[in-house]
């Protein structure tokens, strides 16, 4: 059986990529449902009360729950929507959020039946760029979905949400630059192994891009749609932004896809600036033991960070719509700007060196 | 190259570029102008250029179509009503142009082109470094003039939409 | 088996073609300037196509540039299309005879 596995999934490399994909996508939608249970449980910790704690022990059957009920709701469809933009607009949101993720390394290389393997959907060349551009599509599902609902609220939300979204883009890419002269390549799997050894290797230490990675966390934020830059879906202000006339499963898509997007930002931001699946330490030890270890140090990364994601989300107020744009242009962009030129006299001093 | 994948995204850049010119919803154009402008990135895959077919979706499909659509939605453009038809004179044209177009293009590619293939790529072709060298060595003077050209654009659309200068 | 250069040209071709007749067909000012960027993108094929049967970086290059150019052209077409439909209220190519009385 194992050589049957071996020829016709490991040596055949479309059947490993879907095997690859079919992995992650189910564990992103395992994580998102774990996320869901999270933030309520957390919100309730830091708001001093109980959080869902009936449907099961602790709570932990809420988004079982939660699912079924979405499933089970009636689907409704405003009259005036435009109809295939309107169905079309959740399903592009999710892609585009999967899609980023594809370029993710979760683990290290390693060898399974004798077959080298490498823990990552697609090792471009330019895996930064596809990162990029795969959440610049992410505009379209909100644009789409605000303009097909035929909603004066839907259509503001929808264009705040992308206008925001295309301003904070650039200091994404410009903090991404300052990791790519640092790193000297664009694959994500070479920056990774760029930054091994003790945790003072990583990017964020060792390559001086503490305030990279800090610009990259804020953007990130912003490009979510996350607290503190929740405007265009906050409940008091625009009914419900882009989302109004969506209900049952389509409005579950958009809350997946947000939640899918939070992963794959700290993915990312644990891949660049910390050191992606690099435990920090080194041991000595070698083999599966190292390489679960490994696997393990990413998904504890990860989920830091959307403790991150949760905690500042309960803790902050939100930004009014001119102070989100006036930060995101005035302020952040100048300083990611700043920090390219930073990093490039440091790395021109010799003062990085990798 | 792939023959199906190239079939598919001949199939798929035509048709919405049908659809871009054929719609008169101007939403339904801008989206299918995405569509086709995913589908050229494609074909830029299949051709091994990579770092141009990720470009081409970060800034065509990701920004220039986004602003398209900004536009579109702000300035809440009607549909085009169907008494809407061009005159005559651009309708023949249209036509005189495709015929000549066709018949030029057929001795073209019977000519030079017929039994043309790809190569196997050289080493690196279409790669984030091999075009960074040539973008900042030959074509250094070119890449700041397209910077300065970049401002003047910028300096001129904020000037244009003004409400008051 | 795989494409020849020649199919691919044809299709940048027929892209080209579909701009052209975009341009000449449509009155909105807005379905202009997309099917000129349909046309920007078919002379962008051809480029790439002679840039890998020649197997150097020169096309991509160039490329690189018409790209840059065309978010350039997009963005201040944009921006005069904004101000005609302030002033006229309408995207109707026909109507912008200011000139011609």
């Amino acid at each position: 059986m194992f050589d049957w596995i071996r020829d016709w999934v490991l040596l055949n490399p479309p059947m490993l990529a879907f095997v690859k994909v079919i992995t992650v996508v189910g564990v992103l939608m395992t994580s998102v449902a774990v996320t869901t249970w999270v933030e309520r449980r957390l919100s309730a910790i830091i708001q001093f009360r109980l959080g869902p704690n009936r449907v099961g022990p602790a709570g932990l059957l809420q988004p079982l729950a939660d699912g079924i009920k979405f499933l089970m709701k009636e689907d409704i469809i405003p009259d005036a929507a435009h109809r295939p933009i309107f169905i079309l607009a959740p399903a592009l949101a999710m892609i585009t959020s999967i899609c980023a993720f594809g370029v993710v390394p979760f683990g290290p290389t390693v060898e399974i039946l004798g077959v080298t393997v490498h823990l990552v959907i697609l090792d471009l060349d330019g895996g930064i760029l596809f990162a990029l551009a795969a959440t610049s599509l992410g505009v379209y599902g909100i644009v789409c979905a605000g303009w097909a609902s035929r909603n004066k609220y839907s259509l503001l939300g929808g264009l705040r949400s992308s206008a925001q979204m295309v301003s904070y883009e650039l200091a994404l890419a410009l903090s991404l630059i300052g990791v790519l002269l640092v790193s000297g390549t664009l694959r994500p799997t070479e920056i990774v192994e760029q930054q091994a050894g003790w945790f003072w290797n990583w990017n964020v230490f060792g390559g001086w891009q503490f305030v990279g990675f800090l610009i990259f966390l804020i953007a990130a934020y912003a490009e979510t749609n996350r607290l503190p830059f929740d405007l265009p879906e906050a409940e008091s202000e625009l009914v419900a932004g882009y989302h109004t006339e969506y209900s049952a499963m389509k409005f579950s898509m958009f809350f997946m896809a947000e939640y899918i997007a939070m992963i794959t930002a700290s993915s990312l931001a644990v891949t660049l600036f910390l050191g992606g699946y690099q435990l920090g330490i080194p041991l000595a030890i070698e083999g599966p033991l190292l390489w679960i270890i490994q696997v393990g140090a990413f998904v504890a990364k990860v989920g830091f960070f959307m403790f991150l994601f949760v905690w500042v989300r309960w803790t902050l107020p939100r930004f009014r719509y001119d102070q989100l744009m006036d930060i995101g242009w005035k302020r952040l962009f100048p300083l990611a700007l700043a920090n390219l030129a930073a990093t490039a006299v440091l790395v021109a001093m010799d003062v990085i060196r990798r | 190259m792939n023959l199906i994948g190239f079939i598919l995204l001949t199939l798929l850049s035509v048709g919405s570029a049908v659809m871009v010119i054929q719609r008169r919803n101007p939403v339904e154009s801008a989206l299918a102008l995405a569509v086709n402008l995913i589908s050229i990135a494609g074909f830029y895959l299949l051709l091994n250029a990579q770092f141009i077919a990720l470009l081409q979706v970060i800034v065509y499909a990701g920004a220039i179509m986004v602003l398209v659509l900004f536009v579109i939605m702000l300035l809440n453009l009607p549909e085009d009503p169907r008494e809407s038809r061009s005159g005559f004179f651009q309708l023949w044209l249209a036509v005189g142009f495709t015929a000549t177009f066709a018949v030029i293009l057929r001795n073209a590619i019977r000519g030079q082109l017929a039994d043309a293939t790809f190569a196997a790529p050289t080493a690196g072709f279409g790669t984030v470094s091999v075009l960074g060298h040539e973008l900042f060595s030959r074509f250094f003077y070119p890449f700041e003039v397209i910077s300065l050209l970049l401002v003047v654009a910028m300096v001129g659309s904020v000037l244009l939409a003004k409400r008051r200068l | 088996m795989t494409a020849n250069p020649g199919w691919v040209l044809l299709v940048s071709a027929a892209l080209f073609a579909l701009g052209v007749i975009g341009v000449l067909l449509r009155r909105s000012a807005i379905i202009m300037l997309m099917s000129v960027e349909i046309m920007l993108n078919a002379a962008n094929l051809a480029f790439i196509t002679f840039s890998r049967m020649q197997g150097t970086a020169e096309g991509q290059i160039y490329v690189f540039f018409i790209m840059t150019l065309a978010a350039a052209e997009a963005a201040v077409g944009l921006a005069i299309i904004i101000a005609l439909f302030r002033l006229r209220q309408t995207t109707d190519v026909d109507q912008v005879n200011l000139m011609k009385w």
